[in-house]
Formats: C-alpha cells, structure tokens, sequence
C-alpha cells in the first residue's frame, strides 16, 4: 500500500486573467480514496484537468502511474477512468451504445465488448435501462452510467470531479456506496467535491484548496487536531442512579480538558485523544450504569468553516 | 516535446459513430429531401429545354447539369447555392455540441488525442456529403439516360467525374469554415449565422462587390488592369471558384477563364471543344484553390481547437 499512484510538485496553472492553481504539492497512494474539497473557482478541476493531459501545465510535476501528463497522456487515459463534473452523453443513443462507443475508443476487443458493457451496467444497477435513451435518464443514473464506463476501462485509478453534485440524498448516498465498492476492488479514487458531509465518510485522506493552494492536507482527524486544536468529544450516559462524584473522576483522567454535564445523567468531555474506554471504567468504578457511550469526531464541516473564517480574520 | 502514441488512434471510431449520427439525423434527412426535389426539379427542366433543342451538341449529356429553363436556374446553380447549405448543416454543432453536451471531456478522457475527434469529424461529415452528391449525381445520370434515350460519352462521363469531384470539394470548403466556427464560438446558434453570413456574403454580395472594390482601388488604371484587379477579388471567394471550376469542365469550348488576348485568339477555331486535358489545365489553378481553402480552414480550426480549454 505504499505504492504511489498520483503524485504532483509545485502543480502551476497560469492564465491570461490569473493564476488557477498555484503550486500544488499531494500525492495519492495506491487503494486510497483522496479529496479534493474547496470553494467553487479554488482550482480543482484545472488541478484534475492537468493530471489527464486535457489542460497545459504552466509549471511543476505531475506524475500519474509515473507517467507525464504532458507526454504521455495515452497511457495515463488507459489506466484511469474520469467522470467529468455533470457528465453528459450522447441523448439520441442508449446506455448501452454510449458505452459500446467509448469501449472502442478504449480498445475493449470486440469479442469481450459485450459482455464488459453488460458488467459495467450491472454493477451500477442500470441493466434494466441499458436499451433506453440517455436522453430519458435522471441525473443521478447519468453519474452512475459515468462510473460504468470507469468500470469498463478496468481502471486502476479513478478521477470523480463532483461526482454528488446536484443528486438528492438517496442518489447521492447510492452513488458514495458505489464509490466506497470502488475502493473494495483496490481502486484509487481523487474526487473533487464542496460537499463536505458527504465526502467526510469516503475519504481516506483530504486537501483543502483555497485560492489555487492547498490551505490543509492530511486526515479528516489531523485536519480538526490542526484547526480546532484537537476536537475529541466523548459523550457518556448512565442510568439509574450512583455516580456521585463521576465530575471530579472524569476532570482527574489524563487528557480531559473540560467536562460539562447539559443535563442529569449525561456528561460531554473535550478530550484531546478517544478516551472513551478509561471514561467508561470511571463510570463502572463509580458504581454507575453505562447506557450510551459515543464519539464525535471532529466534522469537516466544522474545520472548514473555522479554517477559512481563520483566513478570513487574518487577511 | 514528443508526444507518445499516433494522433489518429481512435480515428475510424469517430469516423463511423459520427457517421451513423449523420445518416440517422433528421436534420440530414430534411437536407436530402431539399437537395434531391430542388436539383430533380432543375434537371427536369433541361432536359425539356435540351429535347426542344436540337441535339446536335457533341456534349449533349453535359448540358443537364448546366442547362437552364425558366423559371428554375440550372442544376449546377442549384448545387453552388445548396452545398454549402448542406455543408453548413453538417458542420455547424459539431465541436460545441459536445462541449452543450458535456460529452467533450468524457470523450477526450479516453486514450485518444483531440486531432482523432476533430479529424474524425470532419472526415465523418465529408464523407456523409460525398455519399449524398455521389447518390444525387447517379440519380441525374440515370435520369438523363432514361428521358433522353441516348448514352453518354466516354469523355462526357470522365468530365462529369471531375465535375462530381470538384462538387466534393466544394463541400469540403463549407464544412471546414463551419466546423472553425463550431471550434470558435460555444454557442451553436452563433456559428451557425456567424456560417450562413459569410456563406451569404461571399456567394451573393461579394462576387457584385469586389468588380467595385477593385474599381475604387485603381481608379486611374486602364480597363484590362480593372477586369483583372475584379476577377482577382471575386475568386477569393468559394462559389467563384467553383462556378468557374464547373464552366471549364462542363463547357468544353471554355479557352479561359480570365480576359482573352488577341494572342490567345491566333489560329484558334472559335466554338471548337478544348480535349479534357486542356479543359481540366484552365480549371486547375481554380480547383487546387477549392482544396487549400478546405485545408487552410480545417488547418485554423485544428489549431484553435488544440488551444481550446477543455472545461465549459
């Protein structure tokens, strides 16, 4: 799992009007699923553009599959499937014949053709309308016919540029389990996205972009240690009595920080690390019953709306 | 900087998805439909006209496509003003309706290079044409055989070819201008007015414009410079070309296109036919123009294409 699929150094686009990109430095290690999270315009489609070879790159590296974008975009186009923002297909043909076409751009051999193009559909539930017009589909069955064809290609790597964008919750949740399957299969995934719940549960590994720069890189755990300065919050409730004295026993562990009781029987402790098996001993040791006992992790929601008020403030 | 892998991999995929897109499009049909009645129409009505003349013409098959009876203007008349309609309709949505679409970065994801898609395309839509001129051009000769009852020459066949050939790239001069268009401007509607205009321009303001142009330019010049100077502005446009690429093939007693001197008169029989050979040496400079058009065009929407950014 060490293995690094994309890898970018100082990744620079400039424009006429601006700069897009600015220096971006991340890399994607083999069967990780990586985010790329950031206000609309914070330059991560022209990030992911330059990665496939579709957009010059004003200056520094990039590496796909140890591949130069700039040189050999043939081979990195084998290797990695692409589901651009909003995808569309050609309305007046199936779903079927939409993939049929890009399976010969791909060079499946026409004997295997078939039956790929079958797999595919199946594997993103859309057998059933595989015969019918593109033209009649749904958004969230126009993303998931997108995947398909990422299927199709027996891509190691996968490139999704909003892939939930504009899908209501059902469709959306559908197509995170897809990707999630993507994963179980050893595919790396690099997906863009301003919808941050969503992608909180996917991914491995985030960067935040602003402004063409990544402002944060690393876990959604390390992000919220960075920015809220260590957010663990162990949430414990007892039943039934006893307990006297659980304040004064939950204030004496080693990393509680503060502890707030919002109402009888239940307690909140800001910790710096997931202490919920020495709060739940305190519990027993006080003599109490232990009915509920959970972690909040730190929300990406949160650390972005903190972190980029923290730039706001500073700037 | 080289760039691995061949720019035409994926090319014959392009070719035949565009092609069944075109053979399958209401919009070729309705074109068909409109080029087919129209020219049928116009042959008709020379071969009325060549039967009430007497057939004494060497070239008598050849006169069905230039022949005229009023009211309708003559079969060739009809195709220089049709052909770039049709052309034009082709053309004028072929790279911004992938990008209205959304289709072009999914297309362009897969491992083949843009010069495959634009090539393909253009290809695609040059083929679609020359099958329907080929099918109306049959159609014309299978008419005047019937009506007529008399065979064609093999001479006037090979005439008729060229004649056929130069149709072709007649066409192929209005789909590149509207696939450069198409490149340039995102929205389809606008490059396809932007296409009519010029179409409009060049074939029915210019020719009229460029005798006054050139009057305006050399005000002072004798009368051979002013013809000349005229002709000259007249061939840059398209339907010029062709009008006098046609003239010369279809009219073998066409000796120029240009002025005649006293000089070239010497010892010629007037109203004699030139030989094929001759016929095709004083359309050349005019065909050759038909095709570096269609190239240079095609060259220009090549390259804008290539800058283009892939992102709506």
């Amino acid at each position: 799992m060490t293995e690094t699929v994309i890898e970018t150094k100082g990744l620079t686009k400039r424009y006429s009007t601006g700069t897009a990109v600015d220096g971006v430095t991340f890399s994607v290690k083999a069967g990780e699923i990586f985010g790329l999270l950031g206000p609309n315009g914070a330059g991560k489609t022209t990030t992911i553009l330059m990665l496939l070879g579709l957009s010059d790159i004003t200056a520094g590296e990039a590496r796909v599959f140890g591949h130069d974008p700039r040189r050999e975009p043939l081979a990195i186009k084998r290797r990695v499937g692409y589901l651009p923002d909003s995808v569309g297909f050609y309305d007046n043909l199936s779903a079927a014949e939409n993939l049929h076409y890009t399976a010969r751009l791909m060079d499946v051999p026409a004997e295997t053709r078939a039956q790929k193009v079958a797999d595919a559909l199946g594997r993103v539930g859309l057998s059933e309308v595989a015969d019918k017009k593109v033209g009649t589909f749904s958004r969230g069955m126009r993303q998931r016919l997108g995947l398909a064809e990422i299927i199709m290609k027996d891509a190691r790597a996968a490139i999704l540029d909003e892939p939930t964008n504009g899908l209501d919750p059902q469709a959306s949740v559908e197509l995170l389990e897809l990707i999630r399957s993507f994963k179980s299969h050893g595919v790396s995934i690099l997906l863009s996205s301003h919808l941050l719940e969503r992608v909180q549960t996917v991914c491995d590994r985030v960067a935040l972009f602003n402004r063409g720069r990544i402002a944060l890189i690393g876990t959604v755990a390390e992000l919220g240690r960075k920015v809220l300065g260590g957010g663990y919050a162990v949430e414990v409730e007892t039943s039934g009595g006893g307990g006297i004295g659980l304040e004064s026993r939950f204030s004496a562990l080693p990393g509680v920080r503060t502890v707030e009781q919002p109402e009888p029987g239940r307690w909140r402790l800001g910790c710096d690390r997931d202490l919920r098996a020495e709060a739940a001993a305190e519990v027993i040791a006080a003599g109490a019953r232990l009915s509920r006992l959970s972690l909040d992790e730190p929300s990406l929601e949160t650390i972005y709306t903190r972190y980029f008020q923290e730039v706001a403030n500073a700037a | 900087m080289r760039r691995e892998g061949s720019a035409f991999h994926g090319l014959g995929t392009v070719i035949l998805k565009e092609l069944s897109d075109h053979f399958a499009s209401a919009r070729m049909r309705v074109l068909e439909w409109l080029v087919v009645l129209t020219a049928l129409a116009a042959v008709y009505g020379a071969i009325q006209q060549v039967r009430d003349v007497t057939a004494e013409d060497p070239f008598l098959f050849l006169r069905l496509f230039t022949t005229a009876r009023e009211p309708l203007p003559s079969f060739v008349s009809f195709l220089s003003f049709l052909v770039p309609l049709m052309a034009i309709g082709l053309g004028f949505d072929s790279v911004n309706g992938e990008h209205s679409r959304r289709t072009l970065s999914r297309i362009l994801s897969q491992p083949i290079y843009r010069d495959a898609l634009l090539f393909g395309k253009f290809l695609a839509g040059l083929a679609t044409l020359s099958v329907s001129l080929i099918a109306l051009w049959l159609l014309v000769i299978g008419l005047g055989l019937i009506m007529l009852g008399v065979p064609p020459g093999g001479e006037e066949m090979v005439r008729a070819l060229i004649f056929l050939f130069v149709t072709i790239a007649y066409a192929g001069v209005w789909l590149a201008l509207a696939m450069l268009f198409s490149v340039i401007f995102r929205s389809a509607a606008t490059a396809a007015l932007v296409t009519l205009g010029i179409w409009l321009f060049v074939s029915v303001i210019w020719p009229a414009l460029s005798s006054a142009i050139a009057e305006a330019l050399f005000s002072n010049a004798d009368q051979a410079t002013l013809v000349i100077a005229g002709q000259m502005l007249a061939r840059l446009s398209p339907a010029t070309l062709f009008g006098e690429s046609v003239l010369a093939l279809l009219h073998p007693t066409t000796r120029t296109l240009g002025p005649v001197y006293l000089s070239q008169l010497q010892g010629a029989v007037m109203g004699a036919p030139l030989p094929i050979w001759d016929s095709i040496m004083v359309a050349w400079p005019q065909i050759v123009g038909l095709i570096a058009a269609t190239i240079l065009l095609f060259a220009g929407g090549y390259v804008a294409f290539q800058r283009q950014e892939v992102r709506a």
